[in-house]
């Protein structure tokens, strides 16, 4: 109903719209800094306290109450022996050995082997020389380390997510119960389940494990049931027409007509879960992740940097491999039993002998790396300053501040209906009680100021995706050429783990806001990007013929036609936008963001801040949840 | 003959209600738009009643939303009917139990589809063999048997390819292999041509023409296009909103059109290809002499133009000796002159 009146109300809703900023403005000077509700850093509220209490009352009871000893436990048992497990082949000394089972001859040979067999020679060649690179980093032991934590994730991921897929694909009910807890998965912003998952986990592998597994299996489950479910209608009614059971159409038509599909869910689940497993370091993980947070906890951008690449070389790898084996192929037999010999040689070698176990190089090129890394750091901070500064003072004064001190100067009431009337004007009553409830919430944490200049921070950052979505998007979606250029770029920005966008930026403008920001601008930009991209590139050509043989420039053609006939990429566009920049809150507040994010990292390391961390985790979900909601409302209306 | 198939007063309705509205005689009687507002339900299939002989081609025919692939799914149960009488060789489908219609669709009936349905991870034999696969046949007689398909339908040498690589005729060619693989009693197909280049689809027509010679089997042939309704059809049942309007063969159709829709929807056929001198002819006036040529009743207008108007005299329509009736130039030339 709303939609059908909307055409007679719009032209009249911008007038509204800016009558509430304007009125907002006014009772801004009145009442600033009044009803506020600030909180120090160390302050807690009561809440706070009984979460900490609560934490404390898990701790005690942990090995008494039958719920833990019979369920959390047992699941943290078998995930930690799991996880123990690969780590003793590869990363860790084990079963009374100085070193692991297989050394790094052996892993360099098995990956090799891995990828060959799956990808190809090239790919193969790719993985061999990117883990020795690994090893010549000096980071050998710290990328087994993420890896065994990927791989065990992923392993445990699709165990449950492929099976869970191929239910959801077959039978409608299963996809309907699924699809919203998988929607709400994926719109919770990655860190913050780590917090209540060490309530009931410890800290430590198995709760980074299962953080991982939370993040990477919704994308298994959704590709796998995808897949099956875009088999064509009439290929499984052929099946079924010739006297199939329903376990020979699922095994002989469904599941090989839908296993390319499904090899990109298995890329997408292990992109998803190397991310998380560098992540998960903020709960004591161990791996690459770990030598990263503490590097950029000491502002050691050097060592930073070259973790960074390591990770970056991981994601590389991975993601090649699991990309090339959509395709099928076929090894001849002498190269398969041929790498097969080669491979079981190394691993002997490996086991045996301590050259092949341990990765000692004369050839240490880490530190080189550390040390470059830092003299450009020192360089770049020396002689660009005028350059980066004026761009961040111009960004920070201009944008930031502003932004900042309206919503979080002005009382709490005023904001909270001011988010509440703009609600209404986007997606009507519901999107309000949405909004108010969500509001409602926020105040009950107790962050309420810390939230608002999270929301300033993510609202800048949005914007700036934005700017950098329509401009870079519309060039691509014009022209094929830039679009080959930049598309791969964009893939590998996606590929990299959240964690290693921080690094250069930290480099460049130190740690604060601005850095937070622009980190994750970097983050969530590839996506808008290429939202946009595409949707400008499906705009009819026809009706850019008919605007152009009307004599429009390009420039008319842009604005006139294609940017509002792709007016619902736009929206979606800055619905992942939110959603991406919300996702790096929490790894910004480890360079000086500040609020909800600097919150939750506190609760990680400081006891007495846990259930300060906790309530900002939630804070941090409740403003995803509302700026989601009022995206898609925005959305829904704008393409009706 | 006894019929191979025999449908009897078979309802399909989509909704939730549907069994109440097929128990409903006051519901079965609402015109479909109706049906819908008040019970929500769609009435696609609403009491269709026919035979179909063995060997005959059997054309169903109908415009868009008639409810005629509804129908063929019904016959095969790919769509579940809601009420009604499928006998199959005796038997009603609708009673048997999942094992038993898979033993009927593996052995007794196949289907080719308008999108060709074939398996894109597969190359043509494997998808040609795959019913037979499913069956347990074992892969050496599974080669032979889709080798003699493949080389029936005139697939030879494309055995090793990829259905990506083939064009859309080749496809439905092996949509048709697929068919006939299992060696059916009975085929159906659902609008197998509508796909296909105009080009493409007559040969395709006339591929099924020779193929229903040589092999004999009972088709069942779904279709929107009315010429190819009239090229292959023995019989044509005609179908709308769900009923059949009429079932005859073309020349019934296009001579004593049931109703007003029928009569429009032959109205564009050339009726001299179509009708046959027993729709034309007359009883012999007094005055004419009766001592012309002879012809049977079942020859097409078309081809006897020639002879009745070189003769100068009426010819004479004969059957077994009886004198039906007779033509002359007069009915040929309204025959001919009402296509124009």
């Amino acid at each position: 109903m709303v939609a059908v009146a909307a055409p007679r109300q719009l032209p009249r809703k911008p007038l509204i719209l800016a009558g509430i900023v304007l009125a907002w403005l006014v009772l801004w000077l009145v009442f600033r800094n009044v009803g506020t509700l600030p909180l120090d850093a160390s302050a807690l509220t009561p809440l706070h306290r009984m979460i900490n209490e609560l934490n404390d009352a898990v701790g005690a009871s942990r090995n008494s109450n039958p719920l833990f000893l019979y369920f959390f436990n047992e699941i943290r048992l078998v995930i930690d022996e799991f996880v123990t497990f690969v780590q003793a082949l590869i990363a860790q000394p084990s079963f009374g050995r100085p070193v692991p089972v297989i050394g790094w001859l052996g892993v360099v040979a098995i990956a090799g082997f891995v990828s060959l067999v799956v990808a190809g020679w090239r790919v193969a060649l790719l993985a061999v020389a990117g883990f020795v690179f690994l090893g010549l980093q000096g980071l050998w032991q710290e990328s087994m380390d993420t890896l065994s934590l990927t791989l065990a994730a992923v392993v445990i991921s699709l165990l449950f997510g492929i099976p869970l897929g191929i239910w959801a694909g077959l039978s409608d009910r299963a996809n309907r119960v699924m699809q919203p807890v998988l929607d709400f998965m994926q719109t919770m912003p990655t860190f913050v389940y780590l917090a209540p998952l060490t309530l009931f986990f410890l800290i430590g592998p198995a709760s980074a494990t299962i953080a991982t597994l939370i993040y990477a299996a919704p994308p298994a489950i959704r590709i796998t049931a995808h897949a099956i479910r875009s088999v064509p209608h009439n290929t499984v009614e052929a099946s079924e027409s010739l006297g199939a059971t329903r376990k020979q159409t699922l095994l002989k038509v469904l599941l090989p007509s839908a296993r390319k599909t499904i090899v990109l869910g298995v890329n997408q689940t292990i992109m998803a879960a190397l991310s998380m497993v560098t992540i998960a370091a903020l709960i004591d993980a161990p791996g690459l992740g770990k030598t990263v947070v503490k590097a950029l906890q000491t502002l050691d951008v050097g060592t930073a940097f070259n973790a960074g690449l390591a990770i970056v070389v991981l994601a590389i790898v991975l993601d090649r491999v699991t990309t090339a084996a959509t395709e099928r192929r076929k090894l001849p037999r002498w190269a398969l039993f041929g790498g097969l010999g080669v491979t079981g040689v190394c691993v002997y070698l490996s086991y045996t002998y301590l050259w092949a176990a341990e990765f000692q190089s004369d050839v240490e090129i880490g530190s080189s790396i550390r040390q470059g890394a830092t003299a450009v750091t020192e360089w770049a901070q020396d002689t660009l300053p005028f350059i980066t500064g004026g761009f961040k003072d111009f960004v920070t004064f201009a944008l930031i501040n502003p932004l900042q001190a309206l919503l979080a100067e002005s009382p709490w009431f005023l904001v909270a209906l001011v988010i509440v009337a703009v609600s209404f004007l986007i997606g009507g009553v519901r999107s309000a009680i949405v909004s108010a409830v969500c509001l409602g919430l926020l105040v009950a944490t107790g962050l309420w100021q810390d939230s608002m200049i999270t929301l300033a921070s993510t609202l800048v950052a949005t914007i700036m995706v934005m700017i950098l979505g329509i401009v870079v998007g519309v060039w691509m979606g014009r022209s094929r050429r830039a679009d080959r250029f930049i598309r791969p770029i964009l893939d590998a920005g996606q590929v990299m783990p959240a964690f290693v966008y921080l690094v250069p930026f930290l480099a460049l403008f130190a740690a604060s806001r601005f850095t937070a920001i622009i980190a994750a601008v970097v983050f969530a930009a590839p996506v808008a990007i290429k939202i946009i991209a595409d949707g400008i590139r499906a705009v009819s050509p026809t009706t850019v013929e008919a605007s152009t043989a009307l004599g429009s420039s390009s420039w008319q053609t842009i604005v006139k036609v294609q940017l509002p006939m792709a007016r619902g990429a736009l929206t979606l566009a800055a619905n992942q936008g939110l959603i991406y920049v919300l996702s790096m809150v929490v790894v910004g507040g480890l360079v000086g963001a500040g609020a909800l994010g600097y919150d939750v990292v506190a609760g990680f390391s400081q006891g007495q801040l846990y259930g300060k961390g906790l309530a900002a985790g939630v804070a941090i979900v409740v403003l995803g949840v509302m700026l989601d909601r009022l995206t898609q409302a925005a959305a829904k209306r704008w393409t009706n | 003959m006894d019929p191979v198939i025999s449908v009897g007063n078979l309802w399909k309705v989509f909704g939730s209600n549907a069994s109440q509205v097929v128990a409903s005689d006051e519901l079965k009687s609402l015109p479909r738009q109706e049906l819908m507002e008040r019970t929500g339900a769609v009435a696609a299939v609403r009491g269709v009643d026919f035979d179909v002989a063995p060997g005959e081609m059997f054309v169903v025919m109908g415009l868009s939303g008639s409810g005629k692939s509804t129908l063929v799914r019904c016959l095969t149960r790919l769509v579940e009917p809601t009420a009604g009488t499928i006998m199959f060789e005796g038997e009603n489908i609708l009673d048997a139990d999942a094992k038993r219609l898979r033993d009927l669709r593996r052995n007794k009936f196949s289907m080719v589809f308008q999108h060709f349905g074939l398996l894109p991870h597969r190359t043509v034999a494997d998808n040609v063999g795959y019913g037979l696969e499913i069956r347990g046949v074992p892969r050496a007689k599974r080669g032979e048997r889709s080798q003699e398909v493949i080389d029936l339908v005139g697939l030879t040498g494309y055995e090793k390819s990829y259905p990506d690589q083939l064009s859309g005729g080749m496809q439905q060619r092996v949509g048709l292999a697929r068919a006939l693989a299992g060696d059916p009693d009975v085929l159906f197909f659902d609008e197998p041509f509508s796909a296909l280049d105009p080009l493409i689809r007559r040969d395709m027509q006339s591929e099924v023409i020779r193929l229903h010679r040589e092999v004999g089997k009972t088709m069942v042939f779904i279709t929107h296009d009315l010429s190819e309704a009239l090229k292959l059809g023995d019989r044509i049942l005609i179908m709308r909103d769900g009923q059949v309007v009429q079932v005859g063969t073309g020349d019934e159709l296009v001579g004593a059109p049931a109703d007003d829709y029928v009569r429009d929807f032959v109205k564009d056929v050339p009726r001299s290809h179509v009708l046959t001198l027993k729709w034309i002819m007359r009883p012999p006036r007094p005055d004419e002499e009766l001592d012309g040529p002879e012809l049977a009743p079942e020859t097409v207008v078309r081809e006897a133009v020639r002879s009745v108007l070189s003769a100068d005299k009426p010819v004479k329509v004969v059957q077994n000796g009886e004198l039906l009736g007779v033509v002359a130039d007069e009915e040929i030339l309204g025959v001919v002159a009402g296509e124009a």
